[in-house]
């Protein structure tokens, strides 16, 4: 065999593995758009369920996936911008920001269920919050610390120095210089990590069934309970009562997350060009 | 900043000195980058600072406005005096001091906000707040900067939308909005085109006379053309540190150097 067709075939291997993904993820959209388009009707989306929570809409689901999502984007978005701009810029580099980035990339990485549990034994027990959207959102916001403080260090760490320099030329202050240039010059790519992290959250089971609770119901208040998209989702599924409403909500949940995904692509490219 | 103006000690004849070094030594780290330098730049003149890629003009740029503060690991021994005053004295607020001592870098770079909200920048972090006052500041420092005829109908827009050259003018206009005495400028034209470069050193001729213009070059016909007077650094051998081989009048370095090394490098035999 030539060197020719040992280079064709090994194009060959490369190119089919890569066409897996794209087949992987192919498959699983167009299977669940398939199952689940015929269950998207008004009615679905905006109203409750009713019978044994089976039959009817999903409007309850939906409104406390977006609310404790929403609410743990308000806690994580300070927390993790601020410790990231601590790391990038402030914090002499040495033994306790590797410790700090470890931690973060090791919190990245618990399995959400022990999460879940923590959040349970803090915010329900500890705390006093019971089964509501704030525990939900506080205990969601630990799984998003990690990914938002580190997009937001590589963001910052990728603003250009000449930029820096331009503002401390000028007479700024650190502060001043971090707050005014840094940060809005990093924004376009610290918004890519946020909405990548709150698609993440959206598609979070785990950790909301401990703390959110099951219960049937459109929260108002943050200390409500509520039903998010993907426990309902889990219980159409498993208890067996209504596959076709089980895949009419998970083809809601694949497309906001898709949305999310693709506003961050959107994002990011606009911020390329906008360099270049 | 406590200021005692002295009389400078210069042969030049370019007047008062409003920087005087002496003895400044410069370190990265380990590394020794600069040694001995001693120099007298003159006020409201153009002064160039040529010499080999290497050679340390630009750290010895940013030594006067203390940027390379910012340089982890950096030391600096030896004395800068600005108007007779220590800049590494006790007491000094390198924040102050580089309000006075504006800088353009070599690559623009303009702030990724609105054509006016860069050349404001400076006025509001001073604390100008009121809107006239801010317009007014803002067209002159662009006028100044030869850039507001370009602009002045497109303020709103992203500095990043304008040319190469436009940018690198809205960066003067926008270190002339804070009124420094002094502007450095480092290789200010060796990113743009030709016909901005030619902006840019019409605008040192014009500036000289309210602003103290030091520039770091590489090339040569732009040093003859802008500077009163050039400095030459030289880095003799690898790992050395550079030193400052000969200052004086540009017409005299180009026509007459008295060092051996100063001629071979104007005549192109190294560097």
């Amino acid at each position: 065999m030539g060197k020719r067709w040992t280079n064709r075939i090994a194009l060959g291997v490369l190119w089919l593995c890569g066409l897996t993904t794209v087949v992987v993820l192919g498959a699983v959209i167009v299977y669940v758009f398939v199952r689940g388009i015929g269950q998207i009707t008004p009615e679905f989306i905006f109203t409750a369920p009713h019978g044994v929570n089976a039959e009817g809409g999903i409007g309850p689901t939906i409104v406390a996936t977006i609310y404790v999502t929403g609410l743990a984007m308000l806690i994580v978005t300070p927390i993790a911008v601020l410790a990231a701009v601590y790391l990038a810029e402030y914090a002499v580099q040495g033994r306790l920001v590797n410790i700090i980035r470890f931690a973060a990339d090791t919190l990245a990485s618990v399995p959400s269920i022990v999460m879940g549990l923590f959040g349970f034994a803090l915010f329900y027990e500890a705390m006093g919050l019971g089964f509501s959207v704030l525990s939900g959102a506080l205990a969601l916001s630990f799984l998003m610390l990690p990914i938002v403080m580190r997009a937001t260090e590589e963001a910052i760490r990728a603003v250009p120095r000449f930029i820096r320099w331009g503002s401390y030329g000028l007479g700024a202050s650190k502060w001043q210089t971090v707050s005014k240039i840094v940060l809005p010059s990093a924004m376009p790519r610290i918004l890519t990590g946020l909405i990548l992290a709150m698609g993440r959250a959206v598609g979070e089971t785990a950790v909301v069934i401990f703390t959110m609770g099951q219960a049937i119901y459109t929260p108002i208040s943050p200390l409500d309970p509520g039903r998010s998209m993907t426990v309902h989702l889990y219980t159409l599924a498993m208890e067996g009562i209504n596959m076709d409403a089980a895949y009419g909500t998970a083809l809601l949940l694949m497309v906001m997350i898709l949305l999310f995904n693709v506003s961050a692509r959107w994002l990011a490219a606009r911020n390329r060009r906008l360099k270049g | 900043m406590t200021t005692t103006p002295v009389t400078a000690q210069t042969d030049s004849t370019e007047g008062v000195a409003k920087f005087s070094v002496r003895g400044l030594d410069f370190y990265y780290g380990d590394f020794h980058a600069l040694t001995g330098i001693t120099i007298d730049v003159a006020e409201n003149a153009v002064t160039a600072f040529i010499g080999p890629s290497g050679c340390g003009k630009s750290t010895f740029l940013r030594c006067l406005n203390r940027m390379n503060d910012l340089i982890p690991g950096t030391r600096i021994e030896g004395r800068i005096t600005l108007d007779g005053a220590d800049i590494y004295g006790p007491g000094v607020d390198p924040v102050d001091l580089r309000r006075r001592v504006g800088m353009i870098f070599q690559q623009p770079n303009p702030f990724p906000m609105s054509i006016y909200d860069n050349v404001a920048f400076g006025p509001r972090l001073h604390g100008v707040k009121k809107k006239e006052e801010l317009d007014g500041i803002v067209e002159q420092a662009l006028v100044r900067a030869n850039l507001w005829k370009e602009v002045k109908d497109i303020m709103g827009r992203g500095g990043l939308t304008l040319s190469g050259g436009q940018q690198q003018r809205l960066c003067i206009a926008r270190v002339l909005a804070v009124q420094p005495d002094v502007l450095l400028m480092d290789e200010p034209c060796s990113a743009i085109d030709p016909t901005s470069v030619q902006k840019v050193e019409d605008l040192m001729a014009e500036l000289k006379s309210s602003v103290t213009i030091i520039i770091v070059t590489h090339n040569m016909q732009q040093a003859a053309r802008v500077s009163d007077e050039t400095a030459f650094f030289l880095q003799e051998r690898q790992g050395e540190p550079a030193e400052l081989i000969e200052f004086a009048r540009t017409a005299e370095i180009f026509t007459s150097p008295h060092d051996r090394r100063t001629e071979d490098y104007i005549t192109g035999r190294f560097g």
